[in-house]
Order: C-alpha cells, then structure tokens, then sequence
C-alpha cells in the first residue's frame, strides 16, 4: 500500500504519520538513538505560551502561487497574519524574476455565530463564486480553521461541487489549529492538496529540478547549470501550470526536509520524480553528500566532483580564516526542525561549539524514511552531541531560563521573536531569513562573515540588555529549565 | 455585515487581547486554538508590548481539548502563570474552540478569584465579534471583575477634576499611544486629571481602579467604546461626553477641547473657562504659524501635490480626516470606504457628520468591511479630471495606489510598509504630523 494516500481529502498529521513529538529534554544523540529504537514518547507541559497553527503554514505554501486566490473558511481573526504573505510575496518577487508581483488574493468567509449554528456550507460556496468572478483565478485554495473543521462543515463537498461548475480547481486543505500540536502539520495539508488537486501525470521528463523551499535567494540554478538542469521553484511563486508540471521533473530537493518532504515523497511515489534523499547541502559533508548523490541521480557524478572541487579550492581558505576567528566561539541555536539542524551544522564547520539547541519538533523520520534524510542523525556522526537538547515547541519561557543559565557568545533564530530574548539578556543574535543563505561552501563563508560581524557589532545588545524589561519572575529564571515539562506518559 | 472580507482591516474577538497587553503589566491568558495568538502578534506587527506575542500564556488547545473539554489544562495554566510571570492583572480570553465545546471558564476563573487573583474572564470566540466590539467588551470585564472590587477607596464621582478617556482602540489605531498621550497633555492643560489606561501614559492597574472616581467620560469614537461609557454611566452614574471622530488639527481639536469643558462645566468641575480659552488661543497662534509658514508651498509648488483623497479606514478616522485635510491642507475628500464594520444604527449619524464636513460638496461613503471590493471601486473611477491622487489606508493600499499612480500614506492596520512608535495624529501637533507625513511620501517621489 503506497505510503501517500492522495485519494483522502485531508492528510494525517504528524504526530499520527510520523511519531513527531513536541517535548524533550537530552543530547541530540540520545534523541537520534531514541528516534531509532522507536521508543520516543512525548512529553506535554503544565504551562504553555502562544504557538502557531497549520493553518498559517498551509496559507505559506499557497498565498504565494502567482495565479491562485486563497480563502480562509472561518472567523476573520484565521487569516489575520496572512497580510505578511502579501508582503513577502512583493518584497522577493525579484530574487525569483517575478517583475510585476500582482496583488495577493486573501479573502475570509468572516464566519458568525450564526453560522456555528447553521452552518457555514452556503457561505463558503458563495465566497468561492465570488472570489471566481472577483479575480479570474487559475485556482482557489480553501484553508480550513477550527471553528469551520469543529462545526462539521462539508469544505470538501463544497470544493468539488464548485469545481465543476466554474472549471479550475478548488483545494480544500485541512489544517484546523486543534488538529496538531506541530504546526508544520500544515505545510504538508497544504502540499496534500497540491498534490491532489494541481499535479499532472507527465507527459514527458523535462531537464528541471524542483525546489521545495518558501522564498529565500536562488543559489541552485547555478549548481542545476552544471549538470544541465533548471529549477523549479514550488510551491512560492510558482504558477497553477508550473505546479501542474512539477511531475515532469527529474529530481526534486528540499530547503529542508521537514518542510518538503511530504511532497517530495509524492512526487516520487505517484509520477516517479527522484526525491534527493540527502539533508540539505549545509556544512562541508552535508554540501558534499548532497551534490554527490545529485550528480549519481543525473548520471554525472564527475560533474559533482568538479563542482566540489572547485568550490573548495575558492572557498576552503576564506573557511580556514573563518574558523581562526571563531573557533571556541559558543553559541545556542532555536528554530525549526530541518533548519535547526542545518544552523548546527553550520556553526559546527565554523570550529563554534553548540552549547544547546531549543528545536520546535522532532520528526523521527521523514515521510520518504529514508534515514539519509534524517539530518540530526548525520549532524551528530559529522560533528559530534549537543548538550541541552530541548525539543521546545517554540515556548518562549523554557528558552530565556536556558539562555540565562547558559549565556552562549551567540544565538541563533530562525523564527520571529526569539531573537528579542537573546538580545535582552545582552547576548548577540542572528537570524536570517534566506534559508539558503548558507548552503553550501560559499553560504558558510557568507554565513560566517556574518556571525563575525554580529559578534563584533555587540554595543545594542549590550545597551538594550541594560534597560531590559524583563517579564519573568526571578523565581522561575532561577528553576530548572525543564520543571514544566511533564512525564513522559 | 455577515458577507466574506477580502483584505481585512480589522480582526476578530480575540483581537481585544491587544488592549489588555496595552495595560501597563497585564498579560492576557488564551484558551483558545494554538494559532490565535500568533494571527494576532501577525496582524499588528511590533505588538508584544509587556507580555504580548510569544510571551503570552496559552492552552493551545488540541484534539483531547476539544474531545474532553479544556478546563484543567486552563487550571495549570492559570496556576503556573502566577509562577512564571510577574504581572499585575490577568485576562483570560476564550477562542472559538472554547467556546464551540462550551468550556465553564468562569468557574476556573473563580476560583483563583476567590485566592485573590487580580484575574478576569472574558469571552472572545472570533465567531462571535470583531475586536473593535471586543474591545468594549474586554474593558467592562475588568470594569466588572477587577475595578469594582476596589470601589469603596474611589467612591463614585468623587474627585470632579478627573476624566476618564476612551478613545483609541489599542493596536487597532496605530497612532493609539500618541493620541493617548496627546489627549492626556491637551486635558491636563486645561486643568482636568485624566485617565488614558493604556500605554506608557498609564500609572496601570492603579489608574484602573480610580475608574469609578472620575467625573465623567470623554468618548471620542462614532461607535466602538460606546458600550463601556454607557455601561459606567448604568454602573457608577458617571455621564460621557462624546466626540464621534478622530479630532485632528486645530478646528475640530479647539471644537473638542470646547465640548469636553462645557460639558465639565454642567458637571461642577472645577476648570476655569479663562484658562481653557487662552490654552486654545496659544495652540491655534502656534499652529497657525506653521500653516501660515507652509501655505506658499501648499499653494505654489510647481511638480505636483496630491488634489483629491480616498480614505479606507475606520469611521473616526475617515471622518477626522475628511475634515482635516479638506479646510486645513486643501485635499478634497472624493469617494470614503468606512470598513470598520460599523453597526447599522450607527451609519446615519456618521453619514450627516460627514456630510456637515462641507456645504458646497458631497462626500460619497461607503460603510464595507470587504475593503477588496472598495479597492475595486476606486481602481475603476475614472479620476483623470481629479488631478494627482492620495490613498490613505492600510499596507493593503500601497500595491493599488501604485497601480493607480497616486500617492499613498499608510495610517491604518495592517501596517507593514510603516512603523509607528508614539506619533499622534489627534490634536493640533497631530494635523501638523499628518501634514508631515503626507508631504514626505509625495516629495519622496521627486528624483
């Protein structure tokens, strides 16, 4: 039975497909050696701060296809954020050659009381006819919230009767908040309904690459080039049609692999597109691993290691100038699963020393379970353990007690408001939000200049740290940073 | 107004978690869905305050929540709140989720109420208002369950030189803490104490609990806030005075400022009306010295200055604008999108205060939260006769105003295109900061 079900509406999430779990506390090889014996139970916690949804991932993955019209089915506050998809959309339309980025269709059924009662079926279908008629989309995804998904409203039904009667396709996509305590479940409801409802059966193998990824800068095609080969950017910025002919790819990479794998792995299962299986290209192995199985993939190996090569003869210098500088150098990392891994790596290759690492989730695998994907497990072979590895599930308050307690040179985010906590506590903080940005020979270079700089241009953090308004009691700065984090049960 | 939205402007009950993280060192409590919190923290951007955002403690319902109800996680997480943070008042705000499978929060919220807890429950579910409702909503909760527990040390009435203000929904009106600020300023020259209540201009809980003290109430909005001046009047007697729009540059602030004192006259209290006349005499002299300075550009610039304007915002601005900028800075309000959905039974009122903006035009309003499709009425007018164009409206705006090729100034939420810290766009400096703040975005357009 094939893995992918693509004949369901909506797809399971992870913590039912994969075992992911929210809560931990160890070293990242004890959680490696968990994840492999299959004995990782999850942890809850008797307090909590404000998370995110599915809801907004899924909105992610779709606002930003050039021709398509979203619709939240629920109450007005369920796309509040998704103004900064519009945002986005506009501000890297020219990394991706979009000349005339075109305004962002992003409506709300603006759900009632009433309608909890009732039922909010009729709105949604007149919403879709409207945004038909408004706006002339290729197709109109519909992203579902908890009030819609809790009062049984029929989106699917719905879908597919306007579908064919104004004749483009309209994706219900399942992603209530309540559903997953791992808000990345939403990346792959909305990828689930790419899948189902956009992707085409190839007619023929074209020489692209697809690139699952959001929106950072294009450092592939120059990579693609050399074995002959375009990208395929999905699902930001592509085109109802470019999606359509996704399956006509050869290969497909990830950004990262929470992020892509899900429809990397459907790719692969229904139109046999290679999902490169590899951890994305961040650190030397990690960088090598990845073009070395591309290059056996397009059947040009020797093209992969002239790339590496020459990429080592430009970069591995200004690399070695690097780690003279900050070598010994400790810093913390926060962030996703798939990026968290890959700033590890990076700052491991620069001779820093991780001294912990507050990671939202942990997939014990990935949906291809290809253990080569598993980029913790690689990162810990390439570099050695963490210490004070949190499976933290984004909770602001167990990160200032580790921040404080530890006191690393650095930290380094990858989602908004973490860094604040960092900078409070007087410690330099980065965060980029190109995920590409260090990838590869000449990201760590890039990423190393600057970290060097951000430790050197440290007078805000130092003048902030000393007018810090500070939230959290002395009591619970002072406790153990795990103290909420139940057990396992 | 039941219809779908394209491009909100506004957002829903547990948007109102904002005035509460307005409230000098109050923290809101969700029990609600896990993302509410981040759509809000989205919405407004730069938002967190005290402990807003991330900070905020939240039950994140999930799947068991929703099957078993969620009010012992909702226990825990109230009791460990008390542990982690230091704050000084609690909100708690229900979600939809919540509210759907009919959680008894109350009681939860009882009982720590019974320990002493400065704790207050309010319910939020998104289905049920927007925020520019919940607002008022949230503001009585605390009126009813914090503030009136403290009445006996500020008897009803009892000081006649205090005035309580509403005015400025937080984080919903961009410019809330500086006109908060300047109303306070403007009040206190003319010899009154007054509570603003939230932002950095508020003593905090403290200020709250002399709400019932105050005089009266100074309302300045068409409609949102009116359930809370009412609702002190029916509580402590307390009468309000309302001002139905934003009062921005001289006319309509000296036209305030003259309401609210022979108001506070009828009232007793104690302001000297010799004073408040020469206060107002000197602020307009200062004024009028910087229109006078800025007149022969107004008047003679050769490249070009926006002649007409559309407004998409709230009633209270769309009004306090069109008002403004027609006599004060000669840009001619054509057609005006209120999309603050304001209730039916209000429309009429804010129609004729618009249309009293002039006896020589008209000034065409449309009332629509579906700020989409008044984009799509102004991206099909035919202005070409109207000379250059203004938008003033949200980040949304920009993209049409550049297809347009008018000039755009973003002075309502979402705002992602401008950061705000304390500018104030109410009274006299306020006019004078518009002013400022359209003429940089046209003169920008120069080389």
């Amino acid at each position: 039975m094939p893995k992918i079900n693509l004949d369901v509406p909506a797809v399971a999430v992870r913590e039912v497909r994969l075992n992911t779990i929210t809560g931990f506390q160890g070293t990242a090889g004890e959680l490696v050696t968990a994840a492999r014996c299959g004995g990782m139970p999850d942890r809850s916690r008797s307090f909590s701060q404000c998370l995110g949804c599915g809801t907004a991932q899924a909105a992610c993955m779709v606002t930003l296809v050039q021709d398509g019209a979203v619709i939240s089915h629920g109450p007005v506050g369920c796309s509040s954020c998704l103004h900064e998809f519009a945002f986005t959309y506009r501000v890297n339309a020219p990394q991706r050659g979009v000349e005339k980025p075109t305004q962002r269709k992003i409506y709300s059924t603006n759900l009632n009381e009433e309608d909890t009662v009732f039922g909010g079926n009729q709105k949604l279908e007149e919403t879709i006819r409207t945004v038909y008629d408004r706006d002339r989309p290729k197709a109109i995804f519909i992203i579902t919230t908890c009030a819609s998904g809790i009062i049984g409203d029929d989106v699917e039904g719905v879908a597919s009767d306007v579908e064919s009667e104004i004749g483009i396709p309209v994706v219900a996509i399942f992603c209530e908040g309540f559903r997953s305590k791992v808000w990345t479940s939403g990346f792959d409801a909305g990828y689930h309904g790419v899948a189902r409802k956009l992707l085409k059966p190839p007619t023929e193998r074209r020489k692209i690459i697809n690139v699952i990824n959001f929106w950072g800068s294009d450092v592939f095609t120059k990579w693609f080039r050399r074995f002959g080969y375009e990208a395929n950017f999905i699902t930001p910025y592509a085109t109802v049609d470019s999606l359509a002919h996704a399956s006509e790819a050869v290969a497909s990479v990830q950004a990262c692999a929470t992020l892509g794998s899900y429809l990397s792995s459907a790719l692969e299962q229904e139109f046999g597109v290679k999902a490169i299986r590899n951890a994305a290209p961040h650190g030397i192995p990690a960088t090598d691993r990845w073009l070395r199985e591309l290059g056996e993939l397009l059947e040009q190996p020797e093209v992969a290691e002239r790339i590496i090569e020459e990429e080592r003869a430009e970069f591995l210098p200004q690399i070695e100038a690097l780690r003279a500088k900050l070598t010994g150098k400790t810093a913390y990392v926060t962030a996703g699963a798939g990026h968290g891994h890959s700033l590890l790596a990076v700052l491991s290759e620069l001779g820093m020393r991780a001294q912990g690492a507050g990671i939202f989730h942990h997939d014990p695998i990935n949906d291809n379970e290809f253990e080569e994907s598993d980029a913790l497990a690689h990162f810990v072979r390439d570099y050695g353990d963490v210490p004070n590895y949190n499976v933290c599930n984004k909770q602001e308050f167990e990160l200032v007690n580790m921040l404080n307690r530890i006191q690393p040179d650095i930290l380094f985010a990858r989602h908004g408001g973490m860094t604040l906590w960092g900078a409070k506590l007087g410690i330099p903080s980065l965060l980029i939000g190109d995920e590409h940005f260090s990838m590869g020979y000449e990201g760590l270079v890039k990423y190393g200049e600057r970290i060097v700089e951000t430790l050197e241009n440290d007078e805000f953090v130092t003048n902030l740290k000393a007018h810090a308004i500070n939230p959290y009691t002395k009591w619970w700065l002072e406790q153990p940073t795990f103290t909420f984090l139940e057990t396992a049960s | 107004m039941s219809g779908l939205i394209e491009q909100e402007r506004y957002t829903c009950a547990i948007g109102a978690l904002q005035s509460v993280v307005a409230i000098p060192r109050a923290t809101p409590i969700l029990h609600s869905g896990p993302g509410c919190g981040s759509m809000i923290a989205g919405f407004y951007e730069r938002s967190t305050g005290y402990a807003g955002g991330s900070t905020s403690p939240c039950t994140n319902f999930s799947e068991t929540e929703v099957v078993f109800g969620g009010v012992d996680r909702l226990r825990s997480i109230i009791a460990n709140t008390y542990k982690i943070l230091d704050t000084d008042l609690q909100v708690v705000l229900t979600g939809c989720t919540s509210d759907i499978v009919g959680d008894d929060v109350g009681s939860v919220v009882g009982e720590f109420i019974e320990q002493g807890k400065p704790l207050v429950f309010v319910e939020t579910a998104g289905f049920k208002h927007n925020n520019f409702v919940a607002h008022s909503n949230v503001v009585n909760a605390i009126i009813d369950q914090y503030v009136d527990l403290y009445v006996d040390d500020h008897l009803p009435r009892s000081n006649r030189r205090l005035v309580n203000v509403f005015a400025s929904v937080p984080y919903q009106d961009p410019f809330w803490k500086g006109n908060l600020q300047e109303y306070k300023r403007l009040l206190t020259a003319l010899g009154f104490e007054v509570n603003v209540l939230f932002g950095p201009k508020s003593a905090g809980i403290a200020e709250w609990r002399s709400i019932p003290a105050a005089n009266f109430n100074i309302l300045v909005s068409p409609w949102y806030g009116l359930p809370i001046v009412e609702h002190l009047e029916q509580q402590y007697g307390q009468p309000f005075v309302q001002f139905a729009h934003v009062p921005i540059g001289a006319n309509e602030t000296t036209r305030f400022l003259e309401a609210v004192t022979a108001f506070a006259l009828e009232q007793g209290a104690p302001i000297d009306e010799q004073q408040v006349k020469a206060y107002i005499a000197k602020s307009e002299y200062a004024y009028y010295e910087e229109i006078d300075n800025l007149a022969t550009f107004l008047l003679e610039f050769r490249y070009g200055l926006p002649q007409h304007v559309h407004i998409l915002h709230d009633a209270g601005y769309v009004v306090g604008l069109s008002k403004f900028l027609l006599h004060e800075v000669g840009i001619i309000p054509k057609e005006q999108f209120i999309v603050d959905n304001t209730p039916d039974e209000f429309q009429d009122a804010i129609r004729a205060n618009l249309a009293a903006t002039s006896d020589k035009r008209e000034i065409p309003v449309t009332f629509d939260p579906d700020a989409g499709a008044a984009q799509n009425v102004i991206r099909n007018l035919d202005d070409t006769k109207r000379g250059r164009g203004l938008i003033i409206g949200s980040g949304w705006d920009k993209e049409l105003a550049k297809e347009k090729d008018f000039d755009f100034l973003s002075a309502s939420v979402p705002s992602p295109y401008r950061l705000v810290l304390t500018t104030n766009y109410a009274g006299y400096s306020g006019g004078l900061r518009v002013i400022e703040d359209i003429y940089d975005v046209v003169l920008s357009t120069y080389a």
